[in-house]
Protein backbone atom coordinates (compact mmCIF):
# COMPACT_ATOMS: atom_id res chain seq x y z
CA UNK A 1 0.00 0.00 0.00
CA UNK A 2 1.11 3.67 -0.44
CA UNK A 3 1.75 5.74 2.07
CA UNK A 4 2.32 9.10 2.75
CA UNK A 5 3.90 11.35 5.38
CA UNK A 6 4.52 14.69 6.11
CA UNK A 7 8.38 13.87 7.24
CA UNK A 8 10.35 16.97 8.53
CA UNK A 9 8.44 19.27 6.26
CA UNK A 10 9.21 16.81 3.36
CA UNK A 11 5.78 15.38 1.52
CA UNK A 12 7.13 11.76 1.77
CA UNK A 13 5.56 8.75 0.02
CA UNK A 14 6.50 5.21 -0.30
CA UNK A 15 5.22 1.96 -0.91
CA UNK A 16 4.93 0.71 2.76
CA UNK A 17 3.66 -3.11 3.88
CA UNK A 18 0.43 -3.09 5.85
CA UNK A 19 3.02 -3.69 9.02
CA UNK A 20 5.26 -1.73 8.38
CA UNK A 21 6.02 0.33 11.72
CA UNK A 22 6.93 4.59 11.53
CA UNK A 23 10.08 3.51 12.78
CA UNK A 24 11.19 1.56 9.80
CA UNK A 25 9.32 4.51 7.98
CA UNK A 26 11.66 7.41 9.00
CA UNK A 27 15.30 4.87 8.83
CA UNK A 28 14.15 3.97 5.23
CA UNK A 29 13.58 7.63 4.43
CA UNK A 30 17.38 8.58 6.15
CA UNK A 31 16.54 9.32 9.58
CA UNK A 32 18.62 7.47 10.93
CA UNK A 33 18.77 9.30 14.63
CA UNK A 34 15.70 7.08 15.19
CA UNK A 35 16.96 4.31 17.01
CA UNK A 36 15.48 0.91 18.45
CA UNK A 37 16.34 -0.08 22.06
CA UNK A 38 13.89 -2.14 23.43
CA UNK A 39 11.33 -3.90 20.89
CA UNK A 40 9.13 -3.87 23.93
CA UNK A 41 7.55 -0.30 23.44
CA UNK A 42 9.78 0.37 26.92
CA UNK A 43 12.73 2.43 26.48
CA UNK A 44 11.86 5.64 24.28
CA UNK A 45 14.52 5.58 22.06
CA UNK A 46 12.46 5.94 19.11
CA UNK A 47 10.74 9.35 19.96
CA UNK A 48 9.21 10.79 17.01
CA UNK A 49 6.62 14.08 16.96
CA UNK A 50 3.16 12.90 15.25
CA UNK A 51 1.66 16.28 14.92
CA UNK A 52 3.78 17.53 17.54
CA UNK A 53 2.96 14.80 19.95
CA UNK A 54 5.91 12.50 21.16
CA UNK A 55 4.88 8.79 20.05
CA UNK A 56 7.21 5.92 20.29
CA UNK A 57 7.85 5.10 16.62
CA UNK A 58 8.14 1.05 16.74
CA UNK A 59 4.97 0.44 18.12
CA UNK A 60 3.21 2.94 15.66
CA UNK A 61 1.69 1.66 12.12
CA UNK A 62 3.09 3.69 9.29
CA UNK A 63 -0.13 3.64 7.68
CA UNK A 64 -1.73 4.98 10.55
CA UNK A 65 0.66 8.07 10.42
CA UNK A 66 -0.77 8.38 6.55
CA UNK A 67 -1.25 12.04 5.82
CA UNK A 68 0.31 13.19 9.37
CA UNK A 69 3.30 15.36 10.50
CA UNK A 70 5.96 13.58 11.27
CA UNK A 71 9.59 15.66 12.91
CA UNK A 72 12.86 13.57 14.12
CA UNK A 73 15.86 14.94 15.14
CA UNK A 74 17.25 15.75 11.87
CA UNK A 75 14.37 18.02 11.30
CA UNK A 76 14.75 19.76 14.43
CA UNK A 77 18.46 20.74 14.53
CA UNK A 78 17.65 24.25 15.31
CA UNK A 79 15.57 23.77 18.14
CA UNK A 80 17.74 21.07 19.96
CA UNK A 81 21.12 23.25 19.35
CA UNK A 82 20.72 25.28 22.25
CA UNK A 83 20.32 22.20 24.44
CA UNK A 84 22.67 19.34 22.81
CA UNK A 85 25.83 21.49 23.86
CA UNK A 86 25.16 21.10 27.63
CA UNK A 87 24.31 17.23 27.35
CA UNK A 88 28.05 16.80 25.95
CA UNK A 89 29.14 19.73 28.55
CA UNK A 90 27.68 17.60 30.81
CA UNK A 91 29.07 14.73 30.24
CA UNK A 92 25.83 13.23 29.95
CA UNK A 93 26.97 11.69 26.75
CA UNK A 94 28.10 8.14 26.85
CA UNK A 95 27.55 5.42 24.10
CA UNK A 96 25.09 7.49 22.93
CA UNK A 97 22.79 5.65 21.81
CA UNK A 98 19.60 7.06 23.91
CA UNK A 99 20.79 10.60 23.33
CA UNK A 100 18.28 11.47 19.99
CA UNK A 101 15.04 9.93 21.88
CA UNK A 102 16.27 11.90 24.87
CA UNK A 103 16.68 15.21 23.46
CA UNK A 104 12.85 14.55 22.03
CA UNK A 105 11.57 13.97 24.60
CA UNK A 106 13.71 17.05 26.09
CA UNK A 107 12.18 19.19 23.11
CA UNK A 108 8.50 18.38 23.77
CA UNK A 109 8.85 18.94 27.46
CA UNK A 110 9.99 22.28 27.18
CA UNK A 111 7.44 23.05 24.11
CA UNK A 112 4.75 22.09 27.09
CA UNK A 113 6.67 23.97 30.19
CA UNK A 114 9.51 25.96 29.27
CA UNK A 115 9.74 25.86 33.28
CA UNK A 116 9.65 22.58 34.54
CA UNK A 117 11.05 21.82 37.90
CA UNK A 118 13.58 18.68 38.19
CA UNK A 119 10.14 16.78 39.35
CA UNK A 120 8.55 17.78 36.41
CA UNK A 121 11.58 16.95 33.89
CA UNK A 122 11.82 13.62 36.15
CA UNK A 123 8.05 12.88 35.21
CA UNK A 124 8.15 13.59 31.88
CA UNK A 125 11.43 12.23 30.40
CA UNK A 126 11.01 8.67 33.20
CA UNK A 127 10.00 6.69 29.74
CA UNK A 128 13.58 7.37 28.35
CA UNK A 129 15.85 4.80 29.25
CA UNK A 130 19.56 4.96 29.41
CA UNK A 131 22.07 2.01 30.22
CA UNK A 132 25.51 3.82 30.28
CA UNK A 133 24.29 6.52 33.01
CA UNK A 134 22.16 6.77 36.28
CA UNK A 135 20.61 9.85 34.48
CA UNK A 136 22.27 12.91 36.62
CA UNK A 137 23.97 13.97 33.65
CA UNK A 138 20.91 14.66 31.82
CA UNK A 139 19.16 16.33 34.98
CA UNK A 140 22.10 18.55 34.92
CA UNK A 141 22.54 19.14 31.64
CA UNK A 142 18.89 20.52 31.35
CA UNK A 143 18.44 22.60 34.70
CA UNK A 144 21.74 24.15 33.45
CA UNK A 145 20.41 25.04 30.15
CA UNK A 146 17.31 26.78 31.99
CA UNK A 147 19.58 28.40 34.56
CA UNK A 148 21.79 29.85 31.48
CA UNK A 149 18.92 30.74 29.59
CA UNK A 150 17.32 32.38 32.12
CA UNK A 151 20.56 34.44 33.34
CA UNK A 152 20.92 34.83 29.63
CA UNK A 153 17.59 36.58 29.22
CA UNK A 154 18.26 39.19 32.28
CA UNK A 155 22.09 39.99 30.94
CA UNK A 156 20.28 40.65 27.59
CA UNK A 157 17.19 42.78 29.22
CA UNK A 158 19.81 44.51 31.39
CA UNK A 159 21.87 45.59 28.06
CA UNK A 160 18.93 46.92 26.20
CA UNK A 161 16.46 48.21 29.28
CA UNK A 162 16.48 52.18 28.66
CA UNK A 163 15.48 52.32 32.45
CA UNK A 164 18.25 51.07 33.60
CA UNK A 165 16.25 48.79 36.08
CA UNK A 166 18.10 46.31 37.61
CA UNK A 167 16.57 42.70 36.53
CA UNK A 168 15.13 42.59 39.99
CA UNK A 169 12.91 45.55 40.21
CA UNK A 170 11.79 45.25 36.50
CA UNK A 171 8.18 46.02 36.60
CA UNK A 172 7.31 44.28 32.98
CA UNK A 173 9.22 41.27 34.49
CA UNK A 174 6.83 40.89 37.39
CA UNK A 175 3.80 41.58 34.57
CA UNK A 176 4.93 38.36 33.11
CA UNK A 177 5.93 36.62 36.04
CA UNK A 178 2.04 37.13 37.48
CA UNK A 179 1.28 34.97 33.78
CA UNK A 180 3.22 31.88 34.70
CA UNK A 181 2.50 29.46 37.17
CA UNK A 182 4.03 29.61 40.60
CA UNK A 183 7.45 29.21 40.72
CA UNK A 184 8.04 29.27 37.80
CA UNK A 185 11.41 30.60 36.80
CA UNK A 186 11.67 34.44 34.98
CA UNK B 1 7.26 -10.29 15.09
CA UNK B 2 3.69 -9.00 14.57
CA UNK B 3 2.54 -9.47 10.61
CA UNK B 4 -0.26 -7.77 8.93
CA UNK B 5 -1.79 -8.44 5.74
CA UNK B 6 -4.44 -5.80 5.02
CA UNK B 7 -4.63 -2.39 6.97
CA UNK B 8 -8.13 -0.97 6.87
CA UNK B 9 -9.58 2.72 8.45
CA UNK B 10 -13.16 2.05 8.74
CA UNK B 11 -15.16 5.23 8.33
CA UNK B 12 -18.24 3.54 9.86
CA UNK B 13 -18.86 1.77 13.33
CA UNK B 14 -20.72 -0.89 11.29
CA UNK B 15 -17.84 -1.11 8.89
CA UNK B 16 -15.32 -1.95 12.04
CA UNK B 17 -17.86 -4.40 13.70
CA UNK B 18 -18.31 -6.41 10.22
CA UNK B 19 -14.58 -7.07 10.00
CA UNK B 20 -13.90 -7.54 13.35
CA UNK B 21 -16.56 -11.01 13.34
CA UNK B 22 -13.56 -12.39 11.65
CA UNK B 23 -11.29 -14.52 14.17
CA UNK B 24 -8.14 -13.53 12.34
CA UNK B 25 -8.86 -9.64 12.25
CA UNK B 26 -7.55 -7.16 14.78
CA UNK B 27 -9.09 -3.82 16.00
CA UNK B 28 -6.26 -1.52 16.31
CA UNK B 29 -6.28 1.21 19.15
CA UNK B 30 -2.84 2.17 20.46
CA UNK B 31 -1.29 -1.22 19.62
CA UNK B 32 1.19 -1.58 22.44
CA UNK B 33 -0.04 -4.46 24.07
CA UNK B 34 -1.14 -6.12 20.60
CA UNK B 35 2.80 -5.79 19.56
CA UNK B 36 3.91 -7.54 21.88
CA UNK B 37 1.81 -10.58 21.63
CA UNK B 38 3.32 -10.83 17.69
CA UNK B 39 0.34 -11.19 16.05
CA UNK B 40 -0.62 -12.88 12.96
CA UNK B 41 -3.17 -10.26 11.68
CA UNK B 42 -5.63 -10.56 8.66
CA UNK B 43 -6.65 -7.70 8.51
CA UNK B 44 -5.69 -4.45 11.38
CA UNK B 45 -8.69 -2.76 11.87
CA UNK B 46 -8.07 1.32 12.57
CA UNK B 47 -10.33 2.93 14.83
CA UNK B 48 -8.74 6.46 14.18
CA UNK B 49 -11.58 8.07 11.94
CA UNK B 50 -14.31 7.37 14.00
CA UNK B 51 -14.63 10.28 15.95
CA UNK B 52 -14.03 7.80 19.43
CA UNK B 53 -11.42 10.17 21.01
CA UNK B 54 -12.36 13.05 23.63
CA UNK B 55 -14.10 13.78 27.04
CA UNK B 56 -17.14 15.40 27.02
CA UNK B 57 -18.43 16.41 30.28
CA UNK B 58 -22.31 15.89 30.38
CA UNK B 59 -24.60 16.63 33.54
CA UNK B 60 -25.14 12.45 34.07
CA UNK B 61 -21.45 12.18 33.87
CA UNK B 62 -18.31 11.99 31.84
CA UNK B 63 -18.25 10.39 28.77
CA UNK B 64 -14.98 8.88 27.31
CA UNK B 65 -14.55 8.04 23.79
CA UNK B 66 -12.46 4.68 23.23
CA UNK B 67 -9.65 6.23 21.59
CA UNK B 68 -8.85 8.56 24.21
CA UNK B 69 -5.35 7.98 25.32
CA UNK B 70 -4.07 7.92 28.76
CA UNK B 71 -2.00 10.60 28.33
CA UNK B 72 -5.86 12.65 27.26
CA UNK B 73 -7.24 11.08 30.74
CA UNK B 74 -3.51 12.35 32.75
CA UNK B 75 -3.90 16.16 31.39
CA UNK B 76 -7.99 16.41 31.64
CA UNK B 77 -8.41 19.49 33.88
CA UNK B 78 -11.87 18.23 34.26
CA UNK B 79 -11.72 15.00 34.80
CA UNK B 80 -8.99 15.35 38.06
CA UNK B 81 -10.83 18.30 39.58
CA UNK B 82 -13.67 15.77 39.97
CA UNK B 83 -11.30 13.04 41.30
CA UNK B 84 -8.79 15.24 42.80
CA UNK B 85 -6.08 14.14 40.76
CA UNK B 86 -7.07 10.55 41.13
CA UNK B 87 -7.29 9.83 37.12
CA UNK B 88 -4.03 11.70 37.10
CA UNK B 89 -2.46 9.29 39.76
CA UNK B 90 -3.79 6.37 37.91
CA UNK B 91 -1.56 6.63 34.65
CA UNK B 92 1.37 8.89 35.42
CA UNK B 93 3.51 5.56 35.95
CA UNK B 94 2.65 4.06 32.79
CA UNK B 95 5.87 3.75 30.80
CA UNK B 96 6.24 6.76 29.74
CA UNK B 97 4.67 9.96 28.32
CA UNK B 98 5.55 8.64 24.16
CA UNK B 99 3.17 5.52 25.65
CA UNK B 100 0.72 7.21 26.96
CA UNK B 101 0.26 9.45 23.67
CA UNK B 102 -0.69 6.13 22.17
CA UNK B 103 -2.35 3.79 24.68
CA UNK B 104 -6.31 4.22 24.84
CA UNK B 105 -8.67 4.10 27.26
CA UNK B 106 -10.60 1.68 24.87
CA UNK B 107 -7.94 -1.21 24.68
CA UNK B 108 -7.12 -0.52 28.73
CA UNK B 109 -10.78 -1.46 29.33
CA UNK B 110 -11.18 -4.20 26.78
CA UNK B 111 -8.08 -6.07 27.80
CA UNK B 112 -8.97 -6.40 31.27
CA UNK B 113 -5.60 -6.75 32.43
CA UNK B 114 -4.95 -7.87 35.75
CA UNK B 115 -2.29 -5.38 35.78
CA UNK B 116 -4.93 -2.43 34.73
CA UNK B 117 -4.46 1.03 36.69
CA UNK B 118 -6.95 2.30 34.48
CA UNK B 119 -9.65 -0.54 35.43
CA UNK B 120 -8.86 -0.67 38.97
CA UNK B 121 -9.76 3.21 39.09
CA UNK B 122 -12.52 3.15 36.37
CA UNK B 123 -14.26 0.35 38.73
CA UNK B 124 -14.42 2.37 41.88
CA UNK B 125 -15.67 5.26 40.09
CA UNK B 126 -18.68 2.76 39.25
CA UNK B 127 -17.56 3.08 35.55
CA UNK B 128 -20.11 2.20 32.32
CA UNK B 129 -18.54 0.99 28.72
CA UNK B 130 -20.59 1.22 25.98
CA UNK B 131 -20.10 -1.25 23.33
CA UNK B 132 -21.46 -0.98 19.80
CA UNK B 133 -24.08 -3.73 19.71
CA UNK B 134 -24.96 -4.57 23.65
CA UNK B 135 -25.31 -0.49 24.49
CA UNK B 136 -24.09 0.32 28.45
CA UNK B 137 -22.96 -2.07 30.81
CA UNK B 138 -20.91 -1.55 34.24
CA UNK B 139 -17.63 -2.14 33.85
CA UNK B 140 -17.84 -4.49 36.81
CA UNK B 141 -20.03 -7.12 35.06
CA UNK B 142 -18.14 -6.39 31.76
CA UNK B 143 -14.88 -7.32 33.78
CA UNK B 144 -16.41 -10.79 34.61
CA UNK B 145 -17.02 -11.71 31.16
CA UNK B 146 -14.42 -12.97 28.11
CA UNK B 147 -13.27 -10.84 25.36
CA UNK B 148 -15.88 -10.79 22.71
CA UNK B 149 -16.00 -9.38 18.88
CA UNK B 150 -18.30 -6.04 20.02
CA UNK B 151 -16.78 -2.73 19.21
CA UNK B 152 -15.92 -0.96 23.03
CA UNK B 153 -16.54 2.73 21.70
CA UNK B 154 -16.65 4.36 24.87
CA UNK B 155 -16.95 4.46 28.87
CA UNK B 156 -19.14 6.44 30.96
CA UNK B 157 -17.92 7.42 34.58
CA UNK B 158 -21.42 8.96 36.17
CA UNK B 159 -21.98 11.89 38.38
CA UNK B 160 -23.93 11.61 41.61
CA UNK B 161 -22.89 14.23 43.25
CA UNK B 162 -19.38 15.23 44.49
CA UNK B 163 -16.78 12.77 45.27
CA UNK B 164 -13.60 11.84 47.04
CA UNK B 165 -11.07 9.77 45.22
CA UNK B 166 -7.84 8.52 45.66
CA UNK B 167 -5.34 6.27 43.97
CA UNK B 168 -2.17 4.29 44.90
CA UNK B 169 0.00 1.66 43.44
CA UNK B 170 2.81 -0.32 44.32
CA UNK B 171 5.61 -0.60 42.02
CA UNK B 172 9.01 -1.79 42.19
CA UNK B 173 10.49 0.73 40.18
CA UNK B 174 8.74 3.91 38.36
CA UNK B 175 7.39 2.80 35.06
CA UNK B 176 6.90 -0.66 36.04
CA UNK B 177 3.93 -2.94 36.09
CA UNK B 178 2.27 -2.86 39.09
CA UNK B 179 2.55 -5.06 41.67
CA UNK B 180 -0.60 -3.93 43.55
CA UNK B 181 -3.06 -1.29 42.95
CA UNK B 182 -6.03 0.40 45.02
CA UNK B 183 -8.69 2.73 43.93
CA UNK B 184 -11.04 4.64 46.86
CA UNK B 185 -14.22 6.43 45.91
CA UNK B 186 -15.78 8.06 48.57
CA UNK B 187 -20.12 9.58 47.56
CA UNK B 188 -21.94 12.23 49.27
CA UNK B 189 -24.19 9.48 50.15
CA UNK B 190 -21.86 7.65 52.50
CA UNK B 191 -20.43 4.56 50.58
CA UNK B 192 -17.48 3.76 49.91
CA UNK B 193 -15.81 2.00 47.36
CA UNK B 194 -12.86 0.33 47.10
CA UNK B 195 -11.22 -1.42 43.98
CA UNK B 196 -7.67 -3.22 44.34
CA UNK B 197 -6.23 -4.69 41.60
CA UNK B 198 -2.94 -6.44 40.36
CA UNK B 199 -4.19 -8.85 43.19
CA UNK B 200 -2.67 -10.65 40.79
CA UNK B 201 -6.19 -11.39 39.15
CA UNK B 202 -8.06 -8.39 37.75
CA UNK B 203 -9.18 -5.55 39.84
CA UNK B 204 -12.71 -6.19 42.22
CA UNK B 205 -14.49 -3.70 43.95
CA UNK B 206 -16.68 -3.80 46.61
CA UNK B 207 -18.72 -0.88 48.51
CA UNK B 208 -18.94 -0.12 51.96
CA UNK B 209 -21.26 2.23 54.20
CA UNK B 210 -18.52 4.90 55.14
CA UNK B 211 -19.87 5.01 58.68
CA UNK B 212 -19.59 0.94 59.04
CA UNK B 213 -16.43 1.51 58.00
CA UNK B 214 -15.15 4.04 60.54
CA UNK B 215 -16.68 2.23 63.04
CA UNK B 216 -14.78 -0.46 62.51
CA UNK B 217 -11.82 1.79 63.91
CA UNK B 218 -7.69 1.65 63.38
CA UNK B 219 -8.08 -2.01 65.94
CA UNK B 220 -9.60 -4.08 63.55
CA UNK B 221 -7.10 -3.25 60.67
CA UNK B 222 -4.32 -3.75 63.62
CA UNK B 223 -5.23 -7.41 64.72
CA UNK B 224 -5.79 -8.22 61.07
CA UNK B 225 -2.02 -6.64 60.46
CA UNK B 226 -0.96 -8.85 63.57
CA UNK B 227 -2.85 -11.90 61.91
CA UNK B 228 -0.96 -11.16 59.06
CA UNK B 229 2.62 -11.10 60.71
CA UNK B 230 2.17 -14.37 62.37
CA UNK B 231 2.07 -16.08 58.74
CA UNK B 232 4.67 -14.54 57.39
CA UNK B 233 8.22 -16.31 57.10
Amino acid sequence: MRVEIILNGERIGREADPDMTLYDFVRAEGCLSVKCGCESSSCGLCTVFVDDVPVLSCSMLAARAAGHRVDTLEGLQEEAGAFIGFLADRGADQCGFCNPGMVMNTIALLRENPNPTEEDVKAYLAGNLCRCSGYEGQLDAIMTYLRTRKEKTSRLWESRCARRTPWNSCPARRAIRLTLPPGSVL
Amino acid sequence: MMTIQNYVRPGTLEEAYALNQKKANRVIGGMLWTRLENPRIQTAVDLADLGLRGIREEEDGFHIGAMTTLRDLETSQALNDYTQGAVRAAVCHIVGVQLRNMATVGGSLYSRFGFSDVTTLFLALDAEVELYKRGRIALSAYDKEKRDRDILTGVVIPKRGEIRAVYESVRRQATDFPILTMAGVCRGDGTLTFSVGARPGIAAAFSENAQAVRDMGPAAFGKAGRAGDKKAP
